[in-house]
């Protein structure tokens, strides 16, 4: 039950993370690389933060806006500097690694013993692991709330055309280079948040935890996609989240067959493969209608 | 049309693309003055520069030399993002013209800020929703009932009849319509083009028209010009058109360009 119970508080706050990338990978159309190197980039700085005796909130906020800087510097080198999305954030990513190497000091900052998001009293009170349901809860809300509004912005609407159509959208008057970086920016700094709180759940950060995030983003992405199905925009950013919360489900089986946790990043990019053929296999043997038809009662 | 308003002219515009590693001029310092109200159709061989003309005007090529005026102010540096608060156009492609994923309505409110700044406010899209059901309905073709279905979901006939409202809905200055019925069954184009007179006549609106179709070429607009090898071949005005036929233009063709 408790493996259940710390699922779901992990998905939550991963989820912010594939909220984060969907900004980029599912309304802008392109993958975004930087997402490995800024998730640890949030989660360095939001340790050094705490240590240094800034505030938990204060050094979550700042996770955030280092997110943003990573986006910044991703978006420019896109479209000013005209490199490929994929090479412009494989560059940002290789980059942050010495630079969460700088920040940190060492290549492994605990938070042992420090005051974090995870510490305030009333949490302490809460049952075990619910304290990452109640703060990945919270901020899952605060997060789907202000995009659900910016998209709904003619700001958003731009931004959303942009990555629809970028010709018709420049046609309209719309500058998709700037709709581009602040996308980057949004998305980063989202991703680097979900880093920050991860940092402070687990009590430390390390330089190689952004190995295979962007793995983990899209596997909440397609999964929600594949289970939930056609949404509208707002619901689909709510499908990331419970397809986060639903792949922590398929990791906690896995391990409970006997797999080793060596194995975890193979199979985190089993899982993602699967979930990615599966639209593929649905039009070739029409699972969806099985799974209805077995699910309805036969009239005829 | 009282008096002639010079609106937009090409002054000594040359226009040359990038081909491996040699410049190729495309618009060989072609000269086009359009005025305010003209409605000009626009014929030429492919690769005769139409295409070229029109990324020229609206901002998508800069030329190497020459002068880009807009009543008087050279605007040949300007991007198509700038031009956007004078300029609109209709492309051949209707997948080009608008957001496939964006519902007709939201493609719409897209087009009702053409050109502004867009900020923090929210997008109403409830408040134009009669609006635009009025318009859509206008067209006769059903698009009224499709004011939440994704545009990439619509009938090729629908796009393009959308595309066209997005980019009169502000009255700009000038319009383009690059071949815009050409990627229609004949039904639908005439009855798109039909709707195009329609808004060009309400809205008094300045346009430029590229068409392969020799009689819509004849049939439409105030000006005729024939382009080729990047030059202006001839520009007939609204006198000389009405005694041209069909035939005589297809024995300018013959002659001057085939």
């Amino acid at each position: 039950m408790s493996l259940i119970v710390s699922a779901i508080g992990q998905g939550l706050l991963w989820g912010i993370m594939g909220v984060g990338l969907f900004l980029t990978f599912r309304i802008l159309d392109f993958p975004d690389m930087t997402v490995e190197g800024t998730f640890p980039f949030g989660a360095a700085v939001c340790v050094t933060a705490i240590t240094h005796g800034v505030s938990p909130i204060l050094a979550t906020l700042l996770a955030f806006g280092a997110g943003l800087l990573a986006g910044l510097v991703t978006g420019l080198l896109y479209t000013k500097g005209k490199i490929p999305i994929l090479l412009a954030g494989i560059l940002v990513m290789t980059a942050l690694y010495s630079i969460n190497l700088r920040v940190m000091g060492k290549a492994n900052v605990s938070l042992l013993n420090q005051k974090t998001l995870f510490s305030f009293p009333f949490l302490k009170a809460l049952p075990q692991y619910f304290d990452s349901i109640f703060i990945g809860l919270c901020l899952v809300i605060v997060t789907i709330v202000f995009l659900v509004w910016f998209l709904q912005t003619e700001l958003g609407q731009s931004f959303i055309a942009t990555g629809d159509n970028e010709f018709m959208a420049r046609s309209l008057g719309i500058k998709t280079d700037g709709m581009k970086i602040m996308g980057l920016m949004v998305s980063n700094g989202f991703i680097g948040l979900s880093g920050g709180l991860m940092a402070q759940s687990n009590g430390y950060a390390d330089v190689s935890m952004g190995i295979g995030v962007i793995v983990i983003g899209l596997a909440s992405i397609i999964i929600g996609e594949v289970v939930f199905g056609e949404l509208t925009m707002n619901q689909r950013l709510v499908a990331v989240v419970l397809g986060s919360i639903l792949y922590r489900f398929v990791i906690l089986i896995v391990l409970q067959l006997g797999f080793n946790t060596n194995d975890l990043k193979l199979i985190s990019a089993v899982v993602l493969a699967f979930a990615l053929m599966l639209p593929a296999f649905q039009t070739k043997f029409h699972t969806r209608q099985m799974i209805r038809k077995g699910l309805t009662t036969h009239d005829d | 049309m009282t008096t002639k308003e010079e609106l937009l002219s090409l002054k000594d515009v040359v226009v040359s693309v990038n081909n491996g590693n040699e410049l190729r001029p495309i618009l060989k310092k072609l000269n086009l003055t359009i005025n305010a109200g003209d409605f000009i159709t626009i014929l030429g061989t492919n690769g005769a520069g139409k295409t070229t003309l029109f990324n020229t005007i609206a901002g998508n090529l800069h030329p190497t030399s020459g002068q880009v005026l807009l009543r008087g102010q050279n605007i040949a540096q300007q991007n198509e993002e700038q031009r956007a608060s004078f300029l609109a156009r209709v492309f051949q492609d209707p997948k080009m013209g608008t957001a496939p994923r964006m519902t007709v309505a939201e493609n719409l409110l897209l087009a009702t800020q053409r050109g502004q700044r867009r900020g923090l406010r929210l997008r109403k899209l409830r408040q134009n929703r009669d609006r635009f059901r009025e318009m859509c309905a206008e067209m006769g073709n059903g698009l009224e009932n499709h004011l939440d279905t994704p545009t990439g979901n619509l009938s090729g006939g629908q796009r393009q009849a959308l595309s066209l409202l997005m980019a009169t809905l502000t009255s700009p200055d000038i319009l383009l319509l690059d071949e815009h019925t050409a990627a229609l069954d004949p039904k639908t184009s005439e009855q798109l083009m039909q709707y195009t007179m329609e808004r060009i006549n309400q809205n008094h609106l300045t346009c430029l028209m590229i068409t392969h179709h020799l009689e819509d070429a004849l049939k439409y607009g105030n000006r005729l010009v024939v382009i080729d090898d990047g030059r202006i071949e001839a520009d007939y005005d609204a006198k000389q058109k009405q005694t041209m036929t069909r035939e005589k233009l297809y024995d300018f063709f013959d002659e001057t360009i085939g």
